[in-house]
């Protein structure tokens, strides 16, 4: 048998299909690098630029341990430990969201919209200025107020099962009553200045240092090779569960364990930088249009919060006359964002 | 040719909460053939499609695929073996043809693996089976609803499975799409072998195409067997409610169910006349006619 009996009816149609599906991997692979070389190259500009500027051979001498005068404290303590923060925290925010917004087919269910890391929030500024706690303690009682955020919101909307316009409106509630919440606790603690108010209420990178940075940086060495982990099964549940189960997916597996990461993540994050606002939301539908329908955006995602993050501090510390927390540059983005969310939800009865 | 699968039901229990569906009902698939299961609304069938398809967990009783219960194996190799496609999938938005279609590979592909020579070629098989080849690069936003449900169905058939479950396939479809649809799943089976299982709301079609047929009242397996031994005036009477006449279909022989209703009756005052009568009658029927399309609509709406 030769390779001329294969069915000649079959054989440019095979062709034209590789050719196709490689121009759209190309593009995804292309779009992927182009991101992630923007985010190294924010990175490295948030460590040189500042109110004063130091080269790229002094930083790399701050990084690798060195003694610089003045930029080692400048650049190690100040500006590496906030770029860092920013980058991990951006990237949890980014594919949190988007595992929430791919699993629930809605660009308007992500965490921060139905209240998730208004939990997280709550529990961290109830942690810090009540029960007196820091560092891990609070990444932990973060974490457990978002999961019981997620698990009151999920039995509040069962009846509409688990996707559906009554979840995210549920959630809306949710997250104004435990934002009232944030404010309380904070208007108690008299002793408490506007900046750390800030950092809970949108989210902030002031006073970023190394103990703020380092669960952020555990939790997504841990949990985003679990959410990859899930993308496949992830990317079938987008054609609706029924038919994820025919395709061989554990779908129930896949959601519980995409879910609790995700949850995770988002929780440490939100301890870490507080609940920097709107970027779990804008990054999954940015990262959809770049690198187009088909592909799994769940690292494209990561990637574009990290940007989001780190361009928003930027702009909030130095494009503006006076200082702005990141979450107010953030939130000024998103806010439009949702509200044509909205309307459009309103118009089309909630399906994306 | 394909191997032929055995799948069956024991004693099979199902419920929604505290709502029992179908209860303690045993059958078994015919291997090869076209089955359709049909029964009034509400009468468990697309509730036993979902039990047979592993999406719904019995109450009690079991499927079973080949002697062996499905929730003991294996997700994906059930997949490689049993297809479904359920009544409403959605698409991602602006996801292309192609790219959709192969989405019916994910149980032969493993994690992070690249598309291999055989997932292109069963996709392209499935896109020209289906007649949909020229619509491969399009987003599958753009396309009519028959189209769009070829794409479904070439999904199913890249998964390349001997068994194919499909939740009323026809429904949203004009009566020549429905036609297009069943006579694909038709060839499938006479080519490839192709066990198909499912659910038609349109008695005189499922009829036609189908081999075997089941029917279902109240979550109960009324009858079993060839179309021409299952559907009669009899047994439409049972199942749903309803006085019929049933006559071979001069088109394909197959069982042809002519419903009743209040107004219409094989009595002679229907039958054809002459003179003034006739335009009086004429008339008459112009206006049932109507009201006949008016409760159809209402009632699909409704569905």
């Amino acid at each position: 048998m030769t390779v001329m009996d294969a069915p000649p009816t079959s054989a440019p149609d095979v062709r034209d299909l590789v050719v196709g599906r490689r121009r759209r991997r190309r593009h995804r692979l292309v779009v992927t690098i182009v991101l992630a070389a923007a985010v190294v190259a924010v990175f490295a500009g948030t460590l040189m630029v500042g109110e004063s500027f130091y080269g790229p051979v002094d930083v790399i001498k701050v990084i690798f341990g060195q003694t610089v005068p003045g930029a080692s404290f400048t650049v190690g303590d100040l500006r590496l430990p906030r770029a860092s923060l920013g980058l991990l925290a951006g990237f949890a925010f980014g594919i949190a969201g988007v595992t929430f917004q791919t699993m629930l087919r809605n660009p308007l269910a992500s965490p921060d919209v139905i209240g998730i890391s208004s939990g997280a929030s709550a529990a961290a500024v109830f942690g810090i200025v009540v029960l007196s706690l820091d560092g891990p303690a609070v990444s932990l009682l973060a974490l457990v107020g978002a999961l019981v955020t997620a698990m009151a919101i999920y039995l509040l909307s069962d009846r509409g099962g688990f996707a559906g316009t009554r979840l995210i409106l549920i959630g809306i509630g949710v997250a104004a009553m435990l934002e009232s919440v944030v404010s309380y606790v904070l208007s108690k603690a008299a002793s408490w200045d506007l900046q750390t108010a800030m950092r809970w209420l949108t989210g902030s990178l002031n006073g970023a240092d190394w103990a703020s940075v380092v669960p952020v940086a555990i939790a997504c060495a841990v949990l985003v090779p679990v959410l990859l982990a899930q993308q496949r099964g992830l990317g079938a549940m987008r054609l609706g569960d029924d038919l994820a189960t025919g395709l061989g997916v554990r779908v129930p597996r896949t959601r519980v364990l995409s879910l609790l990461a995700a949850v995770a993540l988002l929780a440490i994050a939100t301890a870490g930088a507080g609940p920097i606002a709107f970027v779990a939301f804008m990054s999954g539908p940015i990262a959809v249009r770049l690198v187009g329908p088909g592909a799994s955006p769940l690292l494209p995602a990561g990637l574009v919060g990290s940007l989001l993050v780190m361009l928003s501090d930027l702009v909030g510390q130095f494009a503006l006359d006076g200082r702005y927390p990141v979450g107010v540059i953030t939130g000024v983005l998103g806010a439009p964002y949702l509200i044509f969310l909205l309307t459009r939800m309103n118009r089309s009865g909630g399906s994306l | 040719m394909t191997e032929s699968h055995t799948l069956a039901a024991q004693s099979l229990t199902l419920a929604y909460g505290e709502r029992i569906i179908v209860d303690g009902l045993d059958l078994v698939v015919p291997p090869g053939r076209i089955t359709a299961i049909i029964g009034a609304n509400g009468c468990g069938k697309s509730t036993l499609l979902r039990a047979l398809a592993r999406i719904l967990v019995p109450r009690s009783g079991q499927v079973v695929l080949d002697g062996k219960a499905l929730h003991a194996r294996p997700a994906k190799e059930i997949a490689r073996t049993l297809g479904l496609l359920p009544q409403s999938p959605t698409a991602p938005e602006g996801i292309v043809v192609a790219d959709l279609v192969g989405r019916g590979r994910h149980p032969h592909q493993k994690l992070l693996s690249r598309w291999s020579e055989r997932d292109y070629e069963k996709v392209a098989e499935a896109l020209a089976a289906t007649g949909i080849t020229d619509l491969a690069d399009r987003s599958v936003d753009e396309l009519s609803g028959g189209q769009r449900q070829r794409v479904w169905i070439a999904m199913a058939l890249a998964q390349e499975t001997d068994v194919l479950l499909l939740d009323e396939p026809t429904t949203f479809l004009d009566v020549a799409h429905q036609i297009e649809v069943l006579d694909l799943l038709a060839d499938l089976n006479r080519d490839r072998g192709t066990t198909i299982v499912m659910v038609l709301h349109d008695m005189n079609l499922a009829a036609r195409y189908a081999d075997h047929m089941f029917a279902l009242r109240d979550g109960h397996l009324i009858a079993g067997g060839r179309p021409s031994e299952v559907v009669t005036d009899e047994l439409i009477r049972t199942v749903f409610r309803l006085e019929s006449t049933v006559i071979a279909d001069p088109v394909s022989g197959a069982p042809l169910v002519l419903p009743r209703g209040r107004h219409h009756s094989p009595e002679p005052e229907h039958e054809r006349g002459s003179g003034p009568d006739s335009m009086h009658q004429l008339e008459h029927r112009v206006e049932q006619v109507a009201e006949l399309e008016l409760s159809y609509s209402g009632g699909r709406d409704e569905h």
